[in-house]
């Protein structure tokens, strides 16, 4: 693929992520009707709920790359392995921010140990930030590919283990408190908003991982090309 | 058939190794009852007793994690994972060895922990038993892998315990469950099922640590 | 038996091995030459199968249980006995009549006294001996042996050109060494790198 068309690709991506946030943005303010318990604060749903889901995106995305570089050996799949768990941190660390902003205005605390996602999140933000340790502790190479690849793909298996470890261990300490969530069921113009906004939040990360792992490749060409000239 | 000679091969080779310097199970020892005296100190007096269970578990990490980061030290010391690595043998069956050793530690470490916690603290029932022989599956089974990757790295001792410890969080959720709950089977169940796919990606994805 | 066309292989951004051909046929000697950091040790990793090229291809026909590989470091436990370490070797590579196997190799390079002893009280010509050892053990088809002269003492420096010798023209052997001249008659092929 031409460098240009590859170009054109990414100013046609980050159009649509715009279009797609701010009409998703007018929306979740404008247009869906106040939840009937939480008021107004319960936009911040459609901010938290789809920037979260983005951020698994991003983490099955990589060990999906991992398993392909452990299959092939082909290089390129490391970078993009790596560039996904960069902007799944991004957005898992988004996630930490507005969920900790909800949990204010629902429950007047900053933190909850009792809100699943945000704990898992936590344990997912480590898991994830040991990964850029690893990958900083290793010399560049086939070796340090395969075991960030390994390890990404540890942290998709972890998710779904510590999600259950996470809603077991609320039962130590409130047992009582079972999905009580009145009516969940989202109605059809919460439902819109909910799918504009997540597919804006989605384009988002991908317009970021283009961009980041365009950055990335330079930087790797950069460095063979100098070598190349010693 | 000859899978299982190269395992027991291994893990004898690593027994026999600490049989003749002694470096890991003493200090894991030491470390594990040290920890609980520390704790004694650390809890209130009017503190639950379902604290003091809580802290023998993270007593029981921080154990395996010491022994972990000297797993590997023989091998790193004069390149012998290469020679290893290219012997005949399945590599997994050189994580099975290995963590087959990391286990035996760990095991003897709690043949003193958990009387000495009963002694200072709680009583520990059948239940806290078996919850302690499965998660020392779980954490041998992971820790053995990461500590692998740790050996290549530069920080070693230091990356560990980063990597290790938030894999470890359902391993504390599902023993202190076990522990304190009024049905420990829920618990034991979840140490089965992590124990199962842990292993089983840890068993898997060897090879990829320790080759190019 | 080894073949590579446009090996390469880096590390990090430094290139150690560049755009290399090479034959190896059965029965060969090759010698690898050339200065420190040339990449010696980085050809006979790759063939070993420790590392893997980063550019080109390398094929090694030999399965990795027939293979030799004799490193800087003697790959065996400081803290096990000569024996140990060689048994525990021995049982990985399902070597026939191990122990008169192991037996016979310490003998011919003079650690049969030494044998219940820990390598690390080991000279660094002794570890360079049982290394040998450690490297014929189970009569491998290809021998890849990086400066297997250093740390010998004349003695054993004699006892390795015995063990060429009788090789020669039976096994394949690539061997890394600064000094050519000492094998020269005994190779059939020289690789200068660097």
């Amino acid at each position: 693929m031409s460098t240009s068309l590859r170009n054109s690709r990414a100013v046609a991506l980050a159009a649509a992520t715009a279009a797609l946030l701010l009409v998703g943005l007018a929306l979740a303010f404008y247009w869906v009707p106040n939840a009937p318990l939480e008021g107004f604060r319960q936009r911040i749903f459609y901010i938290h709920v789809p920037v979260a889901l983005t951020a698994y995106a991003c983490f099955g995305w990589a060990a999906w790359k991992g398993l392909r570089l452990l299959w092939t050996r082909e290089q390129r799949y490391d970078l993009e392995s790596y560039t996904a768990v960069h902007m799944g941190v991004i957005f898992g660390i988004l996630t930490l921010v507005t969920g900790s902003i909800w949990a204010r205005t629902s429950w007047n605390t900053w933190w909850s140990w009792e809100e699943r996602q945000l704990v898992l999140f936590l344990v997912l933000f480590l898991f994830y930030s040991a990964y850029f340790m690893l990958r900083f502790s290793v010399d560049p190479g086939p070796r340090r590919e395969r075991m960030s690849a390994v390890y990404a793909l540890f942290g998709v298996v972890l998710i779904p283990v510590s999600f259950l470890a996470i809603r077991l261990a609320e039962g130590l300490i409130h047992p009582v408190v079972f999905d009580s969530q009145v009516n969940t069921r989202l109605t059809a113009s919460q439902l819109i908003t909910f799918v504009v906004c997540f597919a804006g939040t989605l384009a988002l990360a991908g317009s970021l991982y283009v961009n980041e792992l365009t950055g990335k490749r330079i930087d790797a060409r950069l460095g063979e090309l100098r070598e190349a000239l010693e | 058939m000859s899978y299982l000679a190269d395992v027991g091969t291994l893990a004898r080779k690593d027994l026999l190794l600490e049989l003749r310097s002694r470096d890991t199970l003493p200090a894991m020892l030491l470390f594990v009852v040290s920890t609980l005296v520390v704790f004694s100190f650390a809890l209130p007096a009017d503190a639950s007793d379902a604290a003091a269970y809580g802290l023998l578990w993270v007593a029981i990490v921080f154990t395996a994690i010491l022994g972990l980061t000297r797993a590997f030290a023989a091998e790193r010391d004069q390149r012998v994972l290469d020679g290893l690595v290219l012997a005949p043998c399945d590599r997994s069956a050189i994580w099975l060895g290995k963590g087959i050793a990391v286990l035996a530690f760990l095991a003897l470490a709690e043949v003193v922990a958990l009387p000495a916690f009963a002694l200072f603290f709680e009583p520990v029932s059948w239940e806290l038993v078996a919850a302690v022989v499965l998660a020392d599956g779980g954490l041998a089974a992971v820790g053995t892998l990461l500590a692998a990757m740790a050996a290549a790295s530069r920080a070693r001792e230091l990356l560990l315990p980063l990597l290790f410890l938030p894999l470890a969080i359902p391993i504390v959720v599902g023993g202190v469950g076990a522990s304190i709950a009024d049905d420990p089977g829920r618990y034991l169940g979840f140490l089965v099922l992590y124990d199962l796919i842990f292993a089983i990606l840890s068993w898997a994805s060897f090879e990829y640590v320790v080759t190019e | 038996m080894i073949a590579a066309r446009g090996l390469g292989r880096s590390f990090g951004a430094k290139r150690v091995l560049r755009d290399l051909d090479l034959d190896v046929a059965d029965r060969d000697v090759l010698l690898v030459t050339g200065p420190n950091g040339s990449g010696k040790s980085t050809l006979l990793a790759l063939c070993a199968g420790l590392l893997v090229p980063t550019a080109g291809e390398l094929e090694v026909e030999v399965d990795r249980s027939r293979i030799g590989y004799l490193a800087h470091e003697p790959l065996v436990y400081r803290e096990l006995t000569a024996l140990e370490n060689l048994d525990l070797y021995g049982r990985l590579y399902r070597v026939p009549e191990r122990r008169e196997r192991i037996g016979m190799l310490l003998e011919r390079y003079g650690l049969w006294e030494a044998r219940r002893e820990r390598v690390a009280t080991f000279s660094r010509g002794m570890q360079q001996r049982l290394a040998l050892c450690r490297t014929l053990l189970h009569e491998p088809d290809l021998l890849l042996l990086d400066e297997p002269y250093a740390g010998l003492d004349e003695e054993g420096a004699a006892l390795l050109d015995a063990e060429l010798g009788a090789l020669a023209g039976k096994r394949t052997v690539v061997l890394a060494t600064h000094d050519p001249e000492q094998l020269a008659r005994l190779a059939t092929g020289t690789l200068a790198l660097g």
